[in-house]
This record gives C-alpha cells, structure tokens and sequence, in this order.
C-alpha cells in the first residue's frame, strides 16, 4: 500500500523500516499525514509511538524508507536544509522540555529571537498573543519551575506555535495530566488545527481523548499499521487487535503476558512434584 | 528585573576578568621582575676566568650588594681555553675604571653564584671601561675540591 | 579468545568515544560566532563557571601558599637560607600548584556542573527541542560553556598564584618574620618571566581546553537517565583529574628538563 505525494498531505511515510539495534520498531509501514487535519497514532505503550516523530523530525534515521514533508525526503536531506525544513515544524515533548534557566516569556519568545530579527516590541506583541491563545498571559514572569505539570505543558505549546509552524507534533499530550487541564489540552490542540489551519500528529495511548479531537486515527502494534480510519471507522474495525486495544481488554491478541517459558514448567523446574502440577491444573 | 540580573552577571563577569589580568600582570612585574626590564638599556663587559665554577647565564652582577646588571654569556676562549664571561652592566653604571676587578662569589654557604664588581679607584692616567673591553684584574670561582686540596696540601708541608 | 574479544571490543568503544568526542567539539566550534547572540551567551557561561569558582579558588590558594610557606621555613631555616622563602613559594606556585590544583579545584567544581547541566538538558528533552526548533544544540549549549570554561581556568590559575604569593606573605613575612624585602626581591631575581610565568600559563591553558572539553562531551554524549547524568559526571572528574596530573608530567619534562 504505497501512498502517492499527494498535495492534500503533508507528510507521507512509504515502506518505512526502522530498527534500534537488533530489535524491529517498524516493519515496513506506510501513511499519510492530511494538511490542516489532527491525525492521531495510537497504540500500546513502547512500540515507538515518539519514535515516528523524531523520524519524522529528522532526528534519527530510518533503516530505509522515505519520510516525505512538503514533498521532501527527510532522512536524505543535508543537515542545513534539516534546519530550513524543521524552521516549518515544531514538537511538544512530552515533558514540555521548558529551558529551565528562563522564564516563561523567555522560553516563548526564544524561537523568535533565534530565527528573526524582529525588534524586542513587535516580539512582545507575538509572545503575548500565544500566551493568550493557551490562557496562560499572567504568566509570563513565572519560572519553568513554578508551573505545574499542566501549566508547563501549555507554554510548551505556546512555544512550540511562536513561530506559526505548519506542522506540529504531539508527543503523548494528554500523559498524566489531571482531567481538567486534559480537557484544556484536548480544546487548545482542536481550536489550534481549526483556527490556524495547523497540522497536527498526535501520537497518545488515550484513547477517549484522542477519538474525541482526531481526524483520522492509525493504530500501530507489533510493528505493523493494525488498523486506521476515522474515529467512528475505528469503532466499528472488527480487528480483535484493534477491539481489544480501544476497549481496553486486558487480554486479547496481545497477550497480558510477556513471553515466557511455559508457567507450570517454571514452577515445577527442578522440583518435580506432580501434585504441584495437579494444583496449578485444578486452578485453571 | 531581567535587565538587572544581566547587568549583575556582566558585572561580576567584568569583575572576574579584570582580577584575572589583574594577577597575570602582578605575576608578571611584581615576582618575575627580570624578564622585562631586563631588556632595558645596559652595555656588555667581558671578563676571562680560570674556573666559574657554578656560574650561569642570568646570574646576578653585584657591586657592595647591588645589582648592576647580568650575565649574558659564557663561553670559552678559542685559542687559551680559558671561559670568557660577558657581563651585561645596566648604562646607568658605565664609568668603571680599568682598575675594576671581578671575582666570582656565592651568597651564603649555599647560596647561589654571582658575580662581584670591586670598582677600582679612579684616576687620571687611568681611563674608563668602554663596552666590549676586558677586565684583566679577576678572580676565579672558589671550587671547594681544590680548596680542601690546598688545605691538605699546606697541613702536609706543615708538618716537615 | 574472550579476553581477546574484550580487548577489541573496549578498543573499539575508546576509538569511536574519541571519534565522536572530536566531532562534538569541532562541530561546537568551527562556525562563524555571531556576536549579538553569542556573546550574551558566553558572559552569562563566563559567570556561573567562572565567577562561581573564584571563591573556592581564592580560599585554596590562600591555604596553599600559607602551608607553602609554614612548611618551606622551617626547612629553609635549618640551612640559613630562609632568604629563599620567595622564591621557593613562587616557583612552586607559579609552574606547578597554581595550574595543576585550580585545574582539579575546576574539574570539581565548574567540569562537574557544566556535565550535569548538560545531561539534565539532554534527560529533559531540551537539547532535542532546540534540535526541533531547528537551533543547533552544540552551538547554542556546548560553544559557550566550551569557550568560558577555556576562558576561565587560565584566569583562576593566575589569580590562585597571586593569592598563594600573598598568603606565603602573610606567614613567612607578617608571622615568621622573614625580610620583606628580601622576600620580594629574591623572588624577582629568581622568577623568570618567560620560564615559569608563560609556562604556567601554557599548562593552564592545555588543562582548561582538556577539562572544558571531557565535561560537555560527557554531558552530551551522557545516557539520558538519572543513573546516566551521575555515571557522566563522576567520569568527569575522575577522567579530566587524572588527564590534568598525566598532561602535568609530560608538559613539566617537555619545558623544564633541559
């Protein structure tokens, strides 16, 4: 399922495979990003959810694959032309990744000193716009230490949209966020893609949140795309995988269990009764 | 607020760096006051010895205790073999008769060699030390060998 | 056969450590400094490691040159020579003490925390997000703290000296009643300027760039966990300490043995 540079999208991944070491994250896996949509990637803890978007970030390379943005293949860019692209994109980390040495109003009005010449007025102006945008302008003056968890992770985004990106990566938003400030998150990421025309990449294991504001969904698992639509397509997906994982279900085609040795045999190693063996039999 | 802070950080900065050049200088002219103003204006002097014994370039020149210059050079003479020291007096002391002489001497039991100027009287018919002359009247390094030696030597004559 | 598969592999981690230590700081350095941006950047490095050292510097160097010469009078005086109190002091302070120990006072104090610093960055995720601003980490994080650290420690080493000369001073002169004069005068007829002034200089110099150097590769090439930052920070020092006394030895038999 090779997807075509489409105008429609602004990203699209072909026949990626990436390995860190001698482990596979991804096994050949394909997807397109819509302009100006909120797609989500879910899927269960450690399959490399913020894996796909450092690669999509330029980060880290691909074993092969293209990762194209804008119709340009990431991984073979030169590293100048890495910073121009990146200069379009920006990621919220899932820690907020705050400069810790500067204050709010600094750590927004960073990117824009770094990369314009703009006078410190007309800089004021934008940081004060953003901070606005995520309620946080009687902030300006607090510490990245004085913020809460929530707190943080809105300057995070103001800072991450000061210089008006076409693209922006969401790593794990809504992470051990308190309900309230998750449902500010969920607004803000919506109103964002709505009003600015943004594209947005969620990546999240949330899966109440994430129906609520996404577009179009991907559910990745054991390496491979399990399943992707709407949010509504996603609920009627038969896909055991992709029932268990949006129920919830503890147990299902992946497995409660980490591999391992049969349970009994481990129990008995060495032992050898075989009423042990009948005791764990009549549990069952 | 945040103005204030930059201004206490390029303060104590400021601060940091001037103290630093500070004690590069005084290093420099206070404990090694040699190295420059050595440089300063002085004429050369030779003088030949028998023996310098521990006498090395840069060692002081003294006259009654005070320092008029340096050694510059040592060598030894092509035809007599014998060392021949240069002496870089400092130009304010440059009327030293002929009737000079030099000895090489130590300071302190273990101290370290230099060179004494004894000025020779002045006088009419003698004239005064022009730079690159030799002075005839020295007196070579005591070497503690050879005096034990003559000691010996004078105790064994003593005894006939 | 696995020791010998040992030697390869640890031999391969040192030259590839090497390899990207080498990269970090000439990809840190070779670009063109833009001075509106960097130099804010370097005096605000220039304080926290180098103002934030001259306490600690000044107190030992003080100590130092006071036991220098506690310890060299009574030496000295049992030869008569108590004369060569000056000079004794300053040349130990000037070609050894001062650079070697504010060398190690600054592997402890200042190559510690510029590792620290810049693995709580790497853990943070705030190297990454310069990266996805597209601001270049090495250049904007590790030029800076590199060039203050090369900055600093030949100042602190200078200013160590100066304050061992004067706490030398205060035991041989003011407390022990060695000449004052005598003191000064001898010391500058011993003390050559090009001999053990520059040479001190020179070897402070090679200390800061090694030190500078080990600390902000360690902390950027440091594993981003708690146990990763503490592991990189004791390397820090351990390594940069023992780099310092090694690089002491050959610069002392490369200068002074004749």
């Amino acid at each position: 399922m090779t997807t075509q540079v489409n105008s429609d999208n602004l990203v699209a991944i072909n026949n990626l495979t990436f390995k860190r070491g001698e482990r596979v994250i991804y096994d050949d896996i394909s997807l397109v990003i819509p302009k100006g949509k909120v797609t989500a990637i879910m899927g269960p803890s450690g399959i490399g959810k913020t894996t796909l978007l450092r690669l999509i970030g330029g980060q880290i390379r691909p074993e092969s694959g293209q990762i194209l943005f804008a119709g340009k293949d990431i991984p073979k860019l030169s590293r100048k032309e890495l910073y121009e692209t990146r200069k379009r994109m920006s990621m919220l980390f899932q820690s907020g990744a705050l400069f810790t040495d500067m204050s709010v109003y600094d750590n927004i009005a960073f990117p824009i000193r770094e990369h314009s010449n703009l006078p410190e007025a007309i800089i004021e102006k934008i940081v004060l716009m953003k901070l606005e945008a995520v309620g946080l302008r009687g902030a300006r003056d607090l510490q990245p230490n004085e913020l809460s968890g929530g707190m943080a992770r809105r300057v995070a985004l103001a800072r991450s949209i000061a210089l008006d990106p076409e693209l922006i990566l969401y790593d794990e938003p809504f992470a051990g966020q308190d309900p309230i400030s998750m449902g500010v998150i969920v607004r803000l990421i919506r109103s964002l893609s709505d009003a600015l025309g943004l594209t947005s990449v969620v990546v999240s294991h949330d899966v109440p949140e994430v129906m609520s504001i996404a577009d179009y969904i991907y559910i990745i698992a054991e390496q491979k795309i399990i399943g992707q639509g709407t949010p509504e397509q996603i609920r009627q997906d038969d896909s055991a995988l992709v029932k268990q994982f949006v129920q919830g279900q503890a147990d299902g085609p992946v497995p409660f269990h980490f591999p391992a040795p049969s349970y009994q045999q481990e129990l008995v190693k060495g032992v050898a009764i075989d009423a042990l063996a009948n005791v764990t039999q009549g549990n069952k | 607020m945040k103005d204030m802070m930059s201004k206490k950080v390029e303060l104590m900065v400021g601060f940091f760096v001037a103290l630093g050049i500070a004690a590069l200088l005084m290093l420099s002219l206070k404990v090694a006051n040699s190295g420059i103003s050595g440089n300063g204006d002085s004429y050369n002097l030779l003088a030949k010895f028998d023996n310098i014994g521990g006498l090395k370039v840069r060692s002081p020149i003294k006259v009654g205790g005070v320092v008029v210059g340096r050694v510059s050079d040592i060598s030894l003479d092509n035809e007599d073999y014998t060392p021949v020291v240069t002496l870089k007096i400092y130009k304010e002391y440059s009327s030293f008769s002929e009737a000079t002489s030099v000895a090489i001497l130590t300071s302190g039991l273990l101290g370290e060699q230099y060179v004494g100027l004894q000025p020779g009287f002045m006088d009419d018919s003698l004239e005064t030390l022009q730079p690159g002359d030799y002075i005839e009247d020295t007196k070579p390094a005591l070497v503690l060998e050879e005096l034990i030696g003559q000691f010996l030597f004078s105790q064994g004559s003593g005894d006939e | 056969m696995q020791q010998l598969q040992l030697l390869g592999k640890n031999t391969l981690a040192l030259v590839s450590g090497l390899g990207r230590a080498v990269i970090v700081l000439l990809s840190a350095l070779l670009h063109t400094p833009n001075p509106r941006k960097g130099l804010p950047l370097l005096f605000a490095q220039l304080y926290s490691v180098g103002v934030m050292s001259l306490v600690i510097i000044v107190v030992s160097g003080g100590f130092i040159g006071m036991v220098l010469a506690l310890q060299g009078y009574t030496i000295l005086v049992g030869y008569g020579a108590e004369a060569s109190l000056g000079p004794m002091v300053a040349l130990s302070l000037l070609r050894e003490l001062g650079p070697v120990v504010s060398a190690l006072l600054f592997a402890g104090r200042a190559g510690s925390a510029l590792t620290a610093e810049i693995g709580l960055m790497k853990a943070t995720e705030q190297l990454s997000s310069l990266e996805m601003m597209a601001v270049d980490p090495l250049r904007r994080v590790i030029a800076p703290r590199f060039w203050a650290g090369f900055i600093s420690l030949p100042l602190l080493a200078a200013i160590f000296s100066m304050v061992g000369i004067f706490g030398a001073h205060l035991v041989g002169v003011d407390w022990l009643g060695v000449d004052g004069g005598t003191f000064w005068s001898v010391m500058q007829d011993q003390v050559d300027f090009n001999k053990d002034i520059l040479n001190g200089i020179i070897k402070s110099v090679v200390f800061a760039f090694v030190i500078t150097w080990i600390a902000v590769y360690k902390g950027y090439d440091c594993e981003p966990t708690s146990e990763g930052i503490s592991r990189a920070t004791t390397a820090t020092v351990v390594q940069s300490s023992l780099l310092v006394l090694a690089l002491d030895f050959i610069l002392t038999a490369l200068m002074f043995a004749s």
